[in-house]
Order: structure tokens, then sequence, then C-alpha cells
């Protein structure tokens, strides 16, 4: 609760802000500022101090779960603003609402992690997406930016439009919003009614997490997209769909996990497949991220497709290794010109931190042991062989991780390997050290996960 | 602590060899923290097996049931003696080779002996697993940064390969493990897990790619001559000497004991696999005109060998296998070496190019002789004991095949005779050309690797006792497990 009172607030006062403080100095440090408060009143919410009391009739339940991944979101968003936000300088002129739309889609995700109630996911989603579309399109003068922003908002339009609908076919079966009234239904044979409305809920958040085949936004807004919002978008808010995506059918729907099961498989292969397949054939590194991207969702996926512990305790840290590496590799990539592999050629040579530093967060990508990544896909593995008869799909799975090898090294390739004069940048030893902290934060996930899980279970 | 202290000493001089400036510096730097990985190994060496001071188990990981537990057994003795030996030669012997950025270079290596050390000493499956890998990365590296022309290709080749078969061994792990009686993954709990003759195959098959591909054995050998080739001879020197005996112990380790049933049913059909590539590769070995792509398919040629000894499952054929581990991974490492000499003298490694090295450097020609002959297995060298044992182990095990499978082993060795000393009598002998005209002697470093190379292979060659002691516990515990797990079996 003190999260998402807090996030809302900073999320206004973030909004005058850019009245009141002249310089954008003064405008970032508030900012992270703000963060570091609302990450720490989340962490006092874990030790159980509590500043707000409200009651929501149950609609809205901080557990453990949704705690801890507040928390994991808030930490990367913080290390994503100490990395990047003084690149989002360069985005427009609307510097201040850039943070404002940050903390609002933190509102949002506080919203999407907790909900008990239908109504409150529909909020929750919403309110992640409608700053996004505005931050998509915030590049106002560049045509791909404004194409990706309308293809967002037309598409996510849409699917919004189908998760209604399907809120709407679950209340007519059922007459009640409550994810745990719906979970507590225990009857044989579920109307109809209730099939299409869980479909239309999973073809929806489907869509929001682009998992295949509702992907084909995906590449282009990520791509379209600044490449500073592409870093937020498609970490902490993709982490916080699938956190949404786990919590409502676990909550709602786990009583019909024969149902569905089958039908996640299909997704998941898809997802795994495409994701996989076609960022073979990138030849922009932010295109094979977006990709790249679309194939971790589909390892994510797994976790649904299992439904037990290990799933959700597993979920959680993919969540944290799959952001933390995403948004340093994207800090990188912000700062280049060039955004093909060719770009990287050399890189090692001009710039030996950095490259070490992307190596580690492509290898946790890769799912390299001792990084966090490779322990995350390990879980999600790990929860799907707990039930017997899964091996296709876990063998197929990683395989799909060996393809992902062959697109991750090529970066590394670049880097090291291949000559080339990379391209100047300047870089602040700030900007170093947060990204070693950042690498070594994958590393330390990577050797003791339990430094994160136990507070799942404290 | 022992067996801490061998993982630590590579890993925490590796990332520190990282820092340094100097290239003289980091080179007298790895040659000294791999003498003292050798001291400790060797103090590892005098303890008897089962004593204290060789096992090591630390919490880790709890909450998936992992551990950091470690243990220095008979045959870990063995391999772990063999990565200490190899790394103070292997850089004695390439002490004259420039690396472009030489700090890095070594901190590699070294690192890959802290994985590797790792694989040799662990008793807990996911750990195990993590050195699998972590001695795989280094390797990357190095191949990929000092090789050859197309180093980066083939490299990615290689490393893609064996990524495909450690994940799916990481699936068999998972499966074993959800299988244990108590959800762990220590070794004990994988020994006693219940598998179906069923569940055994699909095990079998998940983990046993991973070990042929790192072996490797036809017919996935595919990226072995071009990685040999291709990779900078130091590098190649651990891969071949040492690295690949990974996937022999593998088996050996955790296949074996665990799916015994599936071990045997598919034995035969292993065995000739491993056969046919021991033939198939000495056939091309005898083509080779390049040094190094001759010595790699010669390393396919052993290593297949020792696979089908592996799959006797009798005392014989597993402990020469054991001991001939350490004594192709000595042998190999010689041969290396003189191909090392060669190429930096001339620049070349086309056999063609060279001959009657005998007259110019008779030094360099007596080692290479004894080594080669050594290859080949002649008696009182090294390699001799094991592979006796080996065709022994072959020509009494219980399948129907085992004459064939005799017959064709003999037929490698001799193939092998055939490209070994065709090799040494057209390097060596015969007339100079103006290449070879100017030929010098070797240096005293060098002549120092060699030599003690050529020591240990008249020792064991004479004394293979000591060898022999340290493996037959483990031997027997192997054996154990057939016996019993077979006679156990839930039948389905």
């Amino acid at each position: 609760m003190n999260a998402l009172l807090l996030s809302a607030i900073l999320g206004v006062v973030m909004m005058f802000s850019g009245i009141l403080l002249k310089s954008k100095a003064a405008v970032r440090n508030l900012a992270i500022a703000g963060l570091c408060v609302l990450l720490l009143a989340n962490m006092l919410e874990m030790c159980g101090i509590i500043f707000f009391n409200i009651d929501t009739k149950g609609m809205i339940v901080f557990d453990n779960f949704s705690l801890l991944f507040n928390s994991i979101a808030f930490v990367s968003t913080l290390l994503y603003l100490l990395l990047s936000a003084r690149d989002m300088e360069k985005v427009g002129v609307n510097y201040a609402e850039y943070f404002a739309l940050i903390f609002f889609i933190l509102c949002g995700i506080t919203l999407t992690s907790s909900f008990k109630s239908l109504l409150i996911l529909f909020l929750g989603i919403e309110i992640i997406s409608i700053p996004l579309y505005i931050l998509t399109g915030s590049d106002k003068k560049n045509l791909k930016s404004n194409e990706a922003s309308l293809k967002d908002f037309l598409l996510g339009a849409f699917s919004t439009g189908l998760m209604l609908m399907g809120i709407a076919f679950i209340y007519g079966a059922m007459g009640t919003f409550s994810t745990v009234s719906i979970g507590a239904f225990t009857a044989s044979k579920p109307s109809a009614l209730l099939i299409a409305g869980m479909l239309l809920l999973l073809f929806s958040m489907s869509f929001k997490a682009s998992v295949a085949p509702f992907h084909f936004w995906t590449p282009d807004v990520y791509d379209g997209a600044p490449t500073v919002f592409t870093s937020f978008m498609a970490t902490i808010v993709k982490a916080a769909v699938f956190i949404a995506f786990i919590r409502l059918f676990d909550d709602a729907f786990g009583f019909q996990q024969k149902q569905w099961q089958l039908f996640i498989a299909i997704l998941t292969v898809a997802t795994l497949f495409i994701g996989n397949i076609t960022a073979v054939f990138q030849q922009s590194v932010k295109r094979m991220l977006a990709y790249s991207s679309i194939a971790q969702a589909g390892f994510m996926m797994l976790s649904l497709y299992a439904m037990n512990a290990d799933a959700k305790e597993g979920l959680l840290l993919y969540t944290a290794a799959y952001s933390f590496a995403t948004i340093g590799i994207f800090a990188v990539l912000i700062k280049m010109k060039d955004y093909t592999f060719d770009g990287f050629n050399g890189f090692a040579k001009h710039q030996p931190l950095l490259a070490a530093t992307t190596t580690i967060f492509l290898l946790s990508l890769a799912g390299i042991p001792l990084t966090a990544g490779f322990l995350s896909k390990f879980y999600m593995l790990k929860a799907v062989m707990a039930e017997d008869k899964n091996l296709w799909l876990v063998i197929f799975a990683v395989l799909m991780a060996a393809v992902s090898v062959y697109y991750y090294f090529r970066v590394i390739q670049a880097m090291y390997f291949k000559e080339g004069d990379a391209q100047p940048m300047e870089v602040t030893p700030a900007f170093k050290w947060t990204l070693v902290v950042l690498a070594a934060l994958v590393i330390l996930l990577g050797i003791f996960p339990d430094l994160l899980l136990t507070w799942f279970y404290f | 602590m022992i067996p801490v202290l061998l993982i630590l000493i590579p890993l925490l001089t590796g990332l520190a060899a990282f820092f340094f400036k100097n290239d003289k510096n980091v080179r007298l730097w790895s040659l000294g923290v791999s003498l003292f990985t050798l001291g400790v190994s060797i103090m590892g060496l005098s303890l008897k097996d089962g004593a204290g001071p060789l096992a090591f188990h630390g919490e880790w990981m709890q909450t998936l049931g992992s551990s950091f537990s470690v243990k220095l057994d008979g045959m870990g003795q063995l391999l772990c003696l063999l990565n200490a030996i190899a790394y103070p030669l292997v850089i004695l012997a390439t002490w004259n080779s420039s690396y472009k950025k030489a700090n890095n270079f070594f901190a590699l290596m070294l690192l890959a002996q802290a994985g590797m050390m790792g694989v040799f000493l662990a008793t807990d499956a996911l750990l195990f697993y993590f050195f699998w890998e972590l001695a795989l990365i280094p390797m990357y590296f190095l191949c990929s940064q000092w090789g050859g022309e197309k180093r980066i290709a083939v490299t990615f080749k290689f490393f893609i390969y064996t990524f495909i078969g450690s994940l799916l061994m990481l699936i068999g792990i998972l499966y074993i493990y959800s299988h244990t009686p108590d959800h762990s993954f220590s070794i004990e709990s994988f020994y006693n897990a219940v598998l179906s003759r069923k569940e055994q195959h699909t095990v079998f098959w998940l983990i046993f790619i991973a070990f042929a591909i790192k072996m490797p054995i036809f017919p996935l050998h595919t990226w072995q001559p071009d990685t040999y080739e291709q990779s900078p001879t130091a590098t190649t020197m651990i891969l071949s000497g040492v690295m690949v005996k990974m996937g022999l112990f593998g088996m050996l380790r955790w296949l074996f004991p665990v799916v015994p049933f599936a071990s045997f049913q598919w034995g035969d059909f292993i065995t000739s696999a491993a056969l046919i590539g021991v033939i198939y590769a000495s056939l091309i070995a005898i083509k080779q005109n390049d040094l190094k792509r001759l010595i790699a398919y010669s390393s396919i040629a052993h290593i297949g060998l020792m696979c089908a000894a592996a799959f006797t499952q009798n005392i014989s054929g597993l402990q020469g296998l054991m001991i001939q581990m350490f004594n192709h991974g000595i042998n190999i490492i010689g041969l290396w070496i003189v191909v090392e000499l060669i190429e930096r003298q001339f620049g070349t490694r086309k056999i063609s190019e060279l001959g009657g090295l005998a007259q110019k450097a008779p030094v360099l020609a007596v080692l290479l002789v004894i080594v080669a002959l050594a290859n080949i297995a002649l008696p009182l060298t090294n390699a001799f004991p094991g592979e006796f044992l080996m065709f022994n182990g072959i020509f009494s095990s219980k399948t129907n095949y085992y004459l064939w499978f005799t017959i064709m082993a003999g037929i490698g060795i001799i193939l092998g005779a055939v490209y070994t000393l065709n090799m040494i009598r057209k390097v060596f002998y015969g007339t100079t050309n103006e290449l070879t005209n100017t030929a010098m002697d070797i240096k005293w470093n060098e002549k120092l690797a060699l030599g003690i190379i050529v020591a240990i292979i008249f020792l064991f060659g004479i004394y293979p006792q000591f060898l022999l002691n340290s493996t037959v516990a483990v031997t027997d515990t192997i054996i154990d497990k057939f016996e019993m797990l077979n006679n156990t079996l839930p039948k389905q």
C-alpha cells in the first residue's frame, strides 16, 4: 500500500517539478531521490511497517509475492534511472513529464502485482499502458516513433477491449470480479461463458506480454520507440505483465489448470520458436533485443505452464535477472550511434570495462552458469520437470536457449574478436560504476539466489 | 581443504592475472601459481583415499537442494594431477610464444584450470554442471581471441555443440533429481535414485550426448579437428590433454553408476560407433599433411578406444581407461609441444615442407621419437599398461561382439603406428630442404618440458603400479554399482 500511494503522489510531484525546477539535473535528482523513497517505503512494508491502511475490501492484497516483485521493479527502475536518465534529455523537451509518466507506470505496476479483483487488474494494465503510448511517441519529430506509438495504441486498445470483454464474460458466469471467489469455484464442469472469458483474458494478457502469436507489435514498437524508453518497456513493464499473468491464472483459474495448460504449452513453444529464430536474422542489436525479449517471454511462460511453488519463485528471479541484464545492455546501446552488430566491432579495445560488463549481461541472458540468467532458467526447467510428462517441452526450451546463444554471442564476437573503430562515446565514471554494480548484482544473484528468494518466505 | 585449494588457487590467481601489466611478470606469475597448484595436488596424492582433508562440504543454495561439496578420490586425484602437471609444462614449453594482451591469455587459462579442477572434484550434480560450463567459457574466449584465421566461426561451432550437449545434460540432471529420494543434487542421492528401465534410457541419452560431444566420439567429433587446428597451441594442449578427459570422467562418475542398466544396454551400440571412429579417424590421420590436424585425428582415435573401454564395464577395461586418461594427457601434450616448436621455428605445419630435422635438432628428434612411441603404446612407455588393460577389457567384456570389437580396436592401433611413424619419418628423417637447413635445436626450457614428459613416460611405463593402486577403489565402486543396481532394478 505504501508504494501504491507514494508512486501516484510522486508522479504528480514530478509533473509539477518541471514548472518549479529550472535545471534538468535537479529534476533528475528529484526523481532518483523519489524512487529511493519509494523503494524504502516498499521495503518497510516488507518488514511490516505500513504508512497507509486503507480497506480495499480484499480487492488489493499486498502479499510477499507482490511486495518482493515491487522491490525488484523499483530497484530495476532505480538502476535504470541512474544509468539512462541523462539520455532522456535527448529525446524531447518535456523532461520532467517523462519521469512523471514513469512513476505513473510504477503505480500501475504495484496494482498489477497485487490485485485480487479483475477490475484492479484492468486498472493496473491500463495505468501501465497509457503512459507507455506517450513515451513511445515522445520523439515527436521522428516518424518511426510516431508510427510505433500509433501501432502500440491501436493494438493495445484492441487487446484492452478483449480483456474487458473477458472480464464481462467472467462476471456473467460467476457474478463476481474477485479472483479469489472465482478460484474457489469447484464445479466439475465450468460454463462455456467462463471458458470464453478465460480465453479472452489469456489472449489479451498474451498480447501485453508479447507472447506469440500476439507478438507482432513488439519488434516495431520496441524498435521505433526512443531507446531509453524501449529499455524500460522491455524490462520492468514486461516483467510486471508476467507477474500479473501468473497471479491471475494462479488465483482465478488454478483449479482448471488441465484445461488451459495445453494452450499455454502451445503459446510457449510458438513464442520460444519465433522469438529465437527471428532474432538470429536481425542486423540491428536493438531489434535483436526486441526479439530476444520475446524469446525470454517464452521462457517465462514456462512458469505459467508449471504453476507451482518453484515456478512463482523462479519467475521472480527471472524478472530480476532479465531486467538487470537487459537494462545494462540497453544502457550501453543508448550511448552507441550505430545500432548494428558491426557497430560493436572493436568495442572492447576502446571501452574494456563497458565491454566486460556487457559480456556479463549477455552471458546472463544466454543462461551461462554463475549468472542470474542461468539460475532463473534453471528454476523454470525445474518447475516444469516437477511434472513428469513434460520432457519434450523442456527439451524444446533448452534447444531454443542454445539458439539464443548464437545471437547473444554475436555481440561478444563483435566486441572482442573483430577489428573495428568503435565510436567515441562519452561515459561518466558514475555510469561505469553503476554498470559494474549491476554486473556484480547479476553474478551475485547467480551464485546466491537465496539472497533474493529468502524474502519470498520471510 | 585440499580440493577447495585446488579450485581456489587457479581461480583467484587467474582473476588477479587480469590486472597484470607486464608480459613477463604474468608468465612468471602463472608459472609460479601453477607450480603451487601442482604442489598442493601432490600433497593430495600423499594422503590416503577417504582422508579428512580430501573432502569439503559447504552450504550453498540450500533451497535448491544443492551444496558446495567436493571430494578428491582416486580417479579425481589422477586427473587433478594431470591438470596440475599440464599447466607448468604448457607454460614452460610456450614460454617464447608471444601473445597480444598476455595478461588476459594467462588469466583465462588459469580460470579454465579452475573449472576443470571443479569438474574432477565436484560431488554435487549442480556444482558439477557449474564447473562443466565454467571450464568451457574461458576456452571459448581463448580460442576465439588468439586462434588462427578461421577462429571465430570454428570456435563458435565448438561452443554451440558443447552448449547444446550441456543443456541436455542439465535436463538429465534435473530428471534424476526429481527421482531422488531426498530431492538433493548430492552424488549419494543420485546413486540412490530410483529410475525404471524406460526412464534410464531417457536419462542416459540426455546425459551421454554431452559427454559424447566433449570427448568427442564419432559422429559428434566434427568440431574437434577444426578447433584444435585453429586454437593457439597452448590452448590446444589443454583442450586435448585435459579437457576431453572431462567427458570420459563424467561417464564414469555421473553416468554409469546412476543408470547402469541403460549404460549396459547401449554399450554395444556406442562401442561400435566409437570403434568406427577409431578406424575412421586413423585413416584420415594417415592422409593429413598438417601436423596439427594429424594429431587432432590421432586424439579422436585414442579417445574412441578409451570410450570403448569404458563400456566394457569390467575391472580391466575401466582401470586401463583411468590410467590411460592420465597417460594420454601427458603424451599428447608432448606431441603438441613438438608441433608448437616446429611451427614457431619454420612458420609452417605442413609435413611436405619439412624433412631432415633430426640432423639439425637431434635433441628434439630423440625426445619426439620417445613421445611418439609412447603415443603408439610401445612396451616400457606409459601408454602400454593402459592400452593393454583396455584391450584385455574389450576382449573379456560380456558382449556378444567382443571379438569384432577387439579386431577393430587392433586395426586402430596398427593404423595409429602407421601415421605416427610416417610423421616421424617425413619430418625428422630424409633430406633437409631450404627451410629446414636453418633449423636450430631447442632451448633449455623446451628441453626441460619435453624432458619431464619423457621422464613421466618412462616412470609410469616401468612402474604403473602407482597409477593402478590409486584407481582400484574407484573402479570397484563403479563395478559394484553395476552389479548391485542391476539386481535391484524395478522391472518395467
